[in-house]
């Protein structure tokens, strides 16, 4: 811990955090030069969605969670119609859930690169906005809106539109497009590629705080690929669980100054999902290219600084536009649209990789496909108190900066998560209180 | 020379996904030269720089759904020589407006373990129904091609051009074959207002109303039509709650078709 002579005990207050997704703030309360609170608070407001969806028919999953979030609606939509198809016994071709992967990557991108570029890189350069960097640094704010775009691109022609897709349903899509859709796209994603190689290069020159911390990772892990999907439920320390025991391991708890429900282990610790989460615990699933860049700019597991989330955030960005040039080269598509679904009573379980973490589905079902229970968790709800946990942990180092500097590093730290307030109310004003 | 002053641009979030707001930063051509025409006053998702009002036009995303919310409003409303909403919730209500037709202690109860820590309205209402509305842009999402052009039109002092019309007169426009008649599939074209240039029709499935009702919708000519191609009363009444749910036509119509 720094010693200094600034004062120990204060108040600062940032009353409604900007560049994240929805309503939240922070309160950080100061004594004595050590941290007595870090809340998070979300006033996001509630809505309900886990209470109206009873009563829905299994069809509408996909299009009604979509709507929990309109940066990562994709993510609603995987892991909804997979929890469903659990429930039925449905098992989708491979044809159809290679382009599910392709759609994902997609939004991977533009979530990734929104975020990377328009709401993390300012802090890291001390602009307030996008816009007042794009002025000193026109090349880069450029390559990191056509990169977004072209992440969109495949979104609006798997998805139809790149918020609040129409393509999805359970067993697969309503239509493929023709073959020579996907092609047109190949020649923007391989320049993307490439931008994406120097996107990795530039977020590794950024200054990076010094904040290396111990963590519970927890991602998901495939056979063969790098987590997205599906997989089992593993962390750095020992969890491996199908994740039909997800409800086992997890819970969540309800605190007073949040509208988001907190998850914790069953022991009450927290853990830590997304991007850091996932390349520390799948760095031999990236491809040769991913692999090869993050080596080159010195990034190998493990990772536990959070600030440097932004580098293993472009770093999953070229292994999305490499992933999805792959997909699209093997050129094979599916001869139908969508596997036959017929509903059946039981319960269901869906967990896929948001870029922000994991994000976890449940349905239970009567005979005719009517849902009586649903349980929705997001990323942001599971990280909501590993982000405290790191304000907690970062105030103290840091009580020699005044307090304008101290809030606007706290936001920094909370941005590191990309936190999603919408999806998690299911976040931010910043409160810095130092007293004696 | 002075400098011309640039008109202040403010978003403004309620309940809701950010989606509408996103679609702003989703103008991925048009972004910079927006930032060019007007000064971005106040728009947190994006900036953390917050100029004070008051603003030449507040774009309003989101529901009333809180009683902090239902005055935050009346404040942004002082402050905004225009105010425009932007989405399905701000102008309808949204979604989470399927509470309007239960009770929303059910709802709390269902999702929190401390429903004493929740503060929320019984119902999820439009802002129209709090404060005067100057225009109002459907969708859910909004189209980003309307949210730039509805920007534009106020920044030129002309109405904004974005058809009142069906999804049909879209749908028939690109030439797509009828789903509904073709298909039997059941599709909301008729009854929703254009703006997504007919989306699920071209995708193989029906229209599902993410733009709210067009004007003048003849929703029980089309309830009847759908009876007499087998749907159920539930079935029918689920069409009309959707993401515009509290638009009074759909509100009505699924009314018509509740416990019968």
């Amino acid at each position: 811990m720094k010693t200094s002579d600034a004062p120990k005990n204060s108040t600062i207050k940032v009353d409604y955090l900007a560049r994240v997704e929805g309503e939240g703030s922070l309160y950080v309360k100061i004594k004595k030069g050590q941290v007595t609170d870090a809340r998070l608070k979300i006033f996001e407001p509630p809505r309900f969605f886990e209470a109206f969806l009873r009563g829905r028919t299994w069809k509408e999953p996909p299009d009604i969670t979509a709507r929990i979030c309109g940066i990562c609606p994709v993510a609603y939509q995987m892991s909804s119609c997979h929890a469903i198809e659990d429930a039925f016994g449905v098992k989708i071709s491979p044809e159809i859930r290679e382009l599910r992967r392709l759609l994902y990557c997609g939004e991977w991108i533009e979530s990734h690169v929104l975020h990377v570029y328009m709401l993390h890189a300012p802090d890291f350069l001390g602009y307030q906005d996008v816009i007042a960097l794009s002025k000193d640094h026109p090349e880069a704010a450029q390559r990191g809106l056509r990169m977004k775009k072209i992440g969109n691109d495949i979104v609006t022609l798997l998805g139809g539109r790149e918020i609040h897709p129409i393509n999805v349903r359970v067993g697969g899509f309503y239509k493929i497009p023709a073959k020579k859709r996907f092609a047109e796209l190949l020649e923007n994603l391989k320049w993307a590629r490439d931008a994406a190689v120097e996107t990795v290069r530039w977020a590794a020159t950024l200054p990076m705080p010094d904040f290396e911390q111990d963590y519970t990772f927890v991602a998901l892990r495939h056979a063969e690929e790098y987590g997205m999907n599906e997989g089992r439920l593993v962390s750095n320390k020992g969890l491996d669980i199908d994740i039909h025991q997800y409800n086992h391991t997890f819970f969540e708890k309800h605190v007073a100054h949040s509208n988001a429900l907190q998850s914790v282990m069953e022991d009450g610790s927290n853990y830590f999902v997304g991007p850091l989460a996932r390349f520390n615990l799948n760095f031999d699933r990236l491809s040769p290219l991913a692999r090869e860049i993050a080596r080159e700019v010195g990034y190998e597991p493990p990772v536990t600084n959070p600030f440097r989330s932004i580098v293993v955030r472009s770093i999953e960005t070229l292994y999305a536009f490499d992933e999805a040039i792959r997909i699209i080269e093997a050129d094979v598509f599916p001869e139908q649209a969508a596997v036959e679904v017929r509903p059946r009573a039981g319960t269901g379980y869906g967990c896929t990789e948001a870029p922000r973490g994991i994000l976890f589905h449940r349905y239970k079902f009567d005979e005719r496909g009517t849902i009586l229970d649903a349980q929705i968790v997001p990323p942001t709800s599971q990280n909501q108190s590993t982000i405290e946990r790191d304000l907690r942990n970062f105030v103290p180092r840091n009580l020699d900066l005044s307090d304008e500097e101290l809030t606007w590093k706290c936001e920094q730290a909370i941005r590191n998560y990309d936190p999603c307030i919408s999806c998690a109310t299911h976040f931010l004003k910043l409160d810095i209180e130092r007293e004696s | 020379m002075a400098e011309i002053k640039k008109p202040k641009l403010a978003v403004w979030k309620f309940a809701s996904c950010d989606g509408c707001q996103l679609s702003l930063l989703d103008c991925e051509d048009e972004l910079l030269a927006v930032a060019d025409s007007v000064q971005i006053a106040n728009f947190p998702e994006a900036s953390r720089e917050i100029i004070k009002g008051p603003y030449d036009i507040s774009l309003v995303e989101g529901s009333i759904t809180t009683p902090h919310d239902a005055e935050r409003i009346h404040r942004i409303r002082r402050q905004s020589k225009l105010l425009i909403t932007i989405g399905a919730c701000a102008t309808a209500g949204g979604i989470q407006a399927l509470r309007n037709f239960t009770s929303v202690d059910s709802y709390v109860t269902t999702v929190y373990a401390t429903p004493a820590y929740i503060s929320t309205l019984k119902k999820s209402t439009p802002i129209s129904e709090h404060v005067p509305v100057d225009f109002e842009l459907r969708g859910c999402p909004v189209n980003k091609y309307q949210l730039l052009e509805v920007i534009n039109a106020y920044l030129n002092g002309r109405k904004p051009n974005t058809p009142p019309h069906s999804v049909c007169m879209e749908c028939k426009s690109k030439g797509l074959v009828c789903v509904a008649v073709a298909q039997k599939t059941v599709c909301m074209g008729p009854l929703t207002h254009a703006g997504c240039g007919a989306l699920c029709p071209e995708y193989n499935r029906g229209c599902f109303g993410c733009y709210g009702p067009k004007e003048t919708p003849n929703t029980a000519s089309l309830a009847a039509w759908w009876r007499e191609h087998g749907e159920k009363n539930t079935d029918i009444m689920r069409s009309f709650r959707g993401f515009n749910a509290y638009a009074e036509p759909f509100r009505k119509e699924s009314e018509a078709h509740e416990n019968i």
